[in-house]
């Protein structure tokens, strides 16, 4: 025992978020009093944020296998088979609470954190997308919050040369006080040269390199396991702060090492820093480590090993190398200007032991604090109020009686409008990949030396998952399923980053254990693995949770980088067709919240097979080389869809004349309603036939709604007799609200 | 011919650029690393765009001390072709390669997306395969792009047609409008009083594949192998 260490009082064991249980398991493991260094580690470890200990026993049920699946969960990242013996590896993780309390740090931590994870595992990272929420946009907190975070992963990103090559972002009150930032990294690797972190090889060398130690992020993981209250604000020292400069030269490096044949096994130090990669390490290998903290680099004299073993300091990572090969190893770290220490070694023992001048200052079981942390099995239950969200009397809402006025509200909605004013400050073109750029349905990167293409999108509608959280997971995988087939892609694999919550609640837990059972029948039914994720709990501030947000980043494989395709009009006298079929689907909808201010209703209705049928059929379209375009109908319904596919063209906009059936439905479902499974294509005139022949053969509803001409968009709603012009606007007008939104509402005064 | 492409720590364009001369054009490529103190055997040198050094302090300002800029002096000394693209080209204003500064963009922002930039004088060996007035597609991708100089060397630039690249609408007129980031007189790219070191903000790099937008940044890097073409030609004779 250290001289000098407080006594483990109650309050010290509250302190580190630890319950009586959890710390009478402790001295269970150790057989003796834990001192406070062990206490800190265990506290960290054995986090939410680090043990998955609410969300395990759901997790476990989601489908994570399959023909292309080269790495499933439980590494730093997940890793798909596309061929030529290359593979994708790709993670989604969230800094939502240092993002709250520090945005630009918060969020250019984030994006530094998962691209470690990335290349970690021997990846070049090649593509970022972002997936942000924040509260409504009048408040000028919510715009220093977006602004803020915005330029951390600008500043971040930009600085390592890894393009932001797509994202969304949704405004909403419900996350004012728990903004989201999610980040998602994509990179690719040879399929023989994946790394892992793991201590394999008993005596061999345990290497530190990267920045140097500090005492900033200390308690990182403790404080993402916490809900926040009107005092969170003093947990800024919590937050670490990036330098991508210094992660630049370890992405190099890490690179360089992987190259030759030097390591065993190699993991970041993310969240936990030193005491999780160790004994994450260790634990996976079944063996022990022992370090040495004397030689820990340190960027201040006098830290404590408490201090040392919990930083969080970025840019760092831990590495096992072959015997033999440790000057090999520092040589490299040395040419890329990094800090470089052998710092312990591999031993038999199972132990993680930790030294500090000469003396012992911790000493645990590794798979301990790494894998037997807690587990619960949290009670759920729907909550009470589940029914008043989605009982809701639609005879009591007016019909559109405007619909050119609620087109415009829709469009220039922030969450609606054109993310220009976001995307333009990040750059998404370095590295030369960038085929489709921000602003479609999907972005698409290509991949060099292979005629191949990979798609990204990042998706989730947390209204639909309010209110009914099942549904709403299914509907966020057909989402993103459906954006990707939008641009030629096979969907092949998905990273979840679900943010929910405090799940020592019922209704929480029942939200999560809810969604989890929707992601796993979609992404079952689709075949899509699910091969990597992060849970982010505690998203709540003085009681009041976010909207659930299982939040999927899904990566789809185009066969050829040449028939990508885009989602805006190309060409004068296209014909403009409808495929899928509509619904009175009101429920939940954007046009619910920005015109009737309401969030409630059921979402919409999705048929599994029917969203299969659709995608199977546009492959094959957009294979066949029969489209000019193609466009997912979402938020704002098939008016929206329409409006985009006008004015969202990179070189121009384009106006269309489109007449939809009415059938019984209300007129304004008909316009703004969000039914699934629909998707707007144009195409050349010449090619009528063969579509409407194709959709036939794959049983899906085709319908030509009319063709792209002159520079108005006229949407008329009937039937035979009573057709009645609803919408007529010119684009000019639609672009200049849609376009420039976001910048006016970020710059009001 | 063969390009020389220098690796700062920090630069992220430089794959891009072995990329375009080696697999799109079929040039030979050397990566230069910033400790090399020689530049010999190589025909012309490219300082690519990232963040040398985090491009902390400054940009470009610690990038101007690496060793290799020794000898990137000695080589434009002796007529070698320089290109300094984004952070090469504010790497070369610190080292006093050519004349002026850059401010930090209007907006205050980094901004990514396409611009259009006029052709300003095609008698360059950067510009040869273009026309005098042609209007090129390239984007730009920098928080610090703002061209300054003040009025005396901004005649000098003007009146040496040593501005070769400006902003520009898409057919060609030189506005305000059309000027992303705030730069002096819409400036994009000038070259040094002897002709062969060129410094421009946007990445002719990123537009060399029809599949990536245009193809419109080839002329930059055509005219340079032209011109190197030319030279060992002359040097035969």
């Amino acid at each position: 025992m250290q001289t000098g260490m407080p006594l483990i009082t109650k309050d010290l064991i509250a302190q580190h978020n630890l319950t009586g249980e959890e710390y009478q398991k402790i001295i269970d493991i150790l057989g003796r009093e834990p001192n406070l260094t062990e206490l800190g580690m265990f506290s960290v470890m054995w986090s939410e944020h680090c043990s998955y200990k609410s969300s395990r026993v759901h997790l476990k049920k989601l489908p994570t296998t399959g023909p292309r699946v080269v790495q499933g969960p439980g590494e730093n990242a997940g890793a798909v088979d596309i061929g030529d013996g290359l593979c994708v590896v790709f993670k989604m993780e969230s800094h939502n609470h240092p993002s709250f309390i520090e945005p630009y740090q918060g969020a250019a931590t984030g994006v530094g954190g998962i691209l470690r994870d990335i290349f970690t595992m021997g990846a070049r990272p090649i593509a970022l997308l972002d997936s942000l929420r924040f509260g409504e946009l009048h408040s000028p907190k919510n715009r220093h919050l977006m602004k803020g975070v915005v330029s951390g992963i600008a500043g971040y990103g930009n600085c390592m040369g890894v393009p932001t090559v797509g994202g969304e972002i949704v405004f909403n009150d419900i996350y004012a006080l728990n903004p989201l930032v999610n980040v998602f990294c994509l990179g690719l690797a040879h399929q023989d040269k994946i790394f892992r972190g793991t201590a394999a090889g008993v005596g061999n060398p345990v290497i530190y390199f990267g920045s140097k130690t500090g005492r900033d992020g200390i308690h990182g993981a403790t404080m993402a396991s916490d809900s926040f209250d009107d005092q969170s604000e003093q947990k800024r020292p919590t937050v670490q702060v990036g330098d991508p400069f210094t992660e630049k030269l370890l992405l190099e490096a890490c690179l360089e090492l992987m190259e030759r044949d030097l390591l065993v096994g190699i993991q970041d130090m993310g969240a936990a820093g030193l005491t999780s990669s160790s004994c994450e390490m260790a634990s996976r290998a079944g063996n022990g480590i022992e370090l040495d903290l004397t030689v820990v680099p340190r960027r201040e004299p006098g830290m404590t090993p408490y201090e040392i073993m919990l930083s969080e300091s970025q840019e760092r990572m831990l590495m096992v190398a072959k015997a033999g090969k440790e000057d090999e190893c520092i040589a490299i770290c040395r040419k890329w200007d990094l800090d470089v220490a052998v710092v312990g070694k591999v031993t038999a023992d199972g132990i993680l032991r930790v030294l500090d001048q000469g003396k012992i200052v911790a000493e645990i079981p590794a798979k301990a604090l790494a894998d037997d942390g807690p587990r619960y099995e949290r009670p759920f239950q729907p909550p009470a109020y589940q029914d008043m969200l989605t009982n809701l009397n639609y005879d009591a809402i007016q019909d559109v009686k405007d619909a050119n006025v609620a087109l415009l509200t829709l469009l220039e909605s922030p969450t609606i409008a054109s993310k220009r004013w976001v995307y333009e400050q990040y750059d998404h073109m370095v590295r030369t990949n960038t085929v489709v750029r921000p602003g479609s349905d999907a972005a698409v990167v290509r991949i060099k030396g292979t005629k191949k293409a990979v798609a990204m999108t990042v998706d989730c509608n947390s209204r639909y998952c309010l209110l009914n959280p099942y549904e709403g997971a299914r509907l966020a995988v057909a989402e993103a399923a459906r954006n990707l087939v939008c641009s030629g892609a096979v969907p092949i694999g998905l990273t979840d980053c679900l943010n929910f919550g405090n799940p020592e609640r019922p209704d929480i837990m029942w939200q999560f254990a809810m969604a989890i059972e929707g992601m796993k029948d979609a992404c079952e039914h689709f075949q899509i693995p699910i091969v990597s994720g992060n849970v982010s709990f505690y998203n709540e501030t003085n009681g009041l949770s976010i909207y659930p947000t299982p939040m999927l980043g899904m990566v789809g494989l185009i066969d050829d980088a040449e028939r990508s395709m885009t989602q805006w009009f190309q060409q004068e006298g296209d014909d403009i067709i409808l495929l899928g079929s509509s619904r009175e689907d009101l429920g939940g909808s954007e046009y619910l919240k920005a015109v009737h201010a309401r969030e409630q209703g059921s979402p919409p209705y999705l048929n599994l097979d029917v969203e299969k049928a659709l995608h199977d059929c546009l492959l094959s379209l957009i294979r066949g080389e029969l489209l000019q375009s193609a466009h997912d109908c979402s938020e704002g319904g098939i008016a929206v869809a329409l409006a985009e596919s006008c004015i969202s063209g990179p070189e121009r906009t384009l106006g269309a004349v489109v007449r939809l059936t009415r059938g019984r439905f209300r007129k304004d479902a008909v316009l703004f309603g969000e039914s699934q499974s629909r998707v707007v294509i144009s195409a050349k005139p010449v090619h009528r036939q063969a579509i409407l022949g194709h959709a036939k053969r794959f049983s899906v509803p085709a319908e030509v709604i009319g063709s792209v001409s002159g520079d108005r968009l006229i949407v008329a709603v009937g039937d035979e007799g009573s057709v009645e012009r609803m919408i007529d606007q010119s684009v000019g007008v639609l672009l200049e609200r849609w376009g420039f939104s976001l910048e006016r509402a970020l710059n009001q005064v | 011919m063969n390009i020389g492409v220098v690796v700062f720590p920090g630069s992220n364009c430089d794959h891009d650029c072995e990329h375009v001369f080696k697999d799109v054009l079929g040039q030979d490529v050397t990566m230069v690393w910033h400790r090399e103190t020689s530049l010999a055997g190589l025909d012309a040198v490219i300082l690519p765009g990232g963040f040398s050094y985090g491009d902390y302090l400054r940009t470009g300002a610690i990038a101007r001390f690496s060793p290799v800029m020794q000898a990137v002096k000695q080589f434009a000394a002796g007529g070698g072709l320089v290109l300094g693209i984004c952070n090469g080209f504010q790497i070369l204003l610190e080292a006093g390669l050519l004349p002026g500064a850059m401010l930090r963009n209007k907006s205050l922002h980094f901004i990514c997306r396409e611009t259009y930039v006029k052709v300003e004088n095609a008698a360059t060996p950067f510009t040869s395969v273009c026309k005098s007035g042609q209007v090129l597609k390239i984007p730009i991708a920098h928080a610090d792009g703002n061209y300054y100089t003040d009025p005396v060397t901004l005649a000098g630039l003007q009146a040496n047609a040593q501005v070769i690249f400006r902003y520009c609408t898409a057919d060609g007129k030189v506005t305000p409008e059309a000027c992303p980031n705030g730069s002096l007189d819409n400036i994009a790219g000038i070259r040094n009083a002897e002709g062969n070191v060129l410094g421009m903000m946007p990445h002719p790099e990123r537009c060399a594949e029809t599949m990536l937008g245009t193809e419109d940044g080839r002329a930059i890097f055509q005219s340079m192998i032209v011109s190197s073409e030319r030279k060992k030609l002359a040097g035969v004779r």
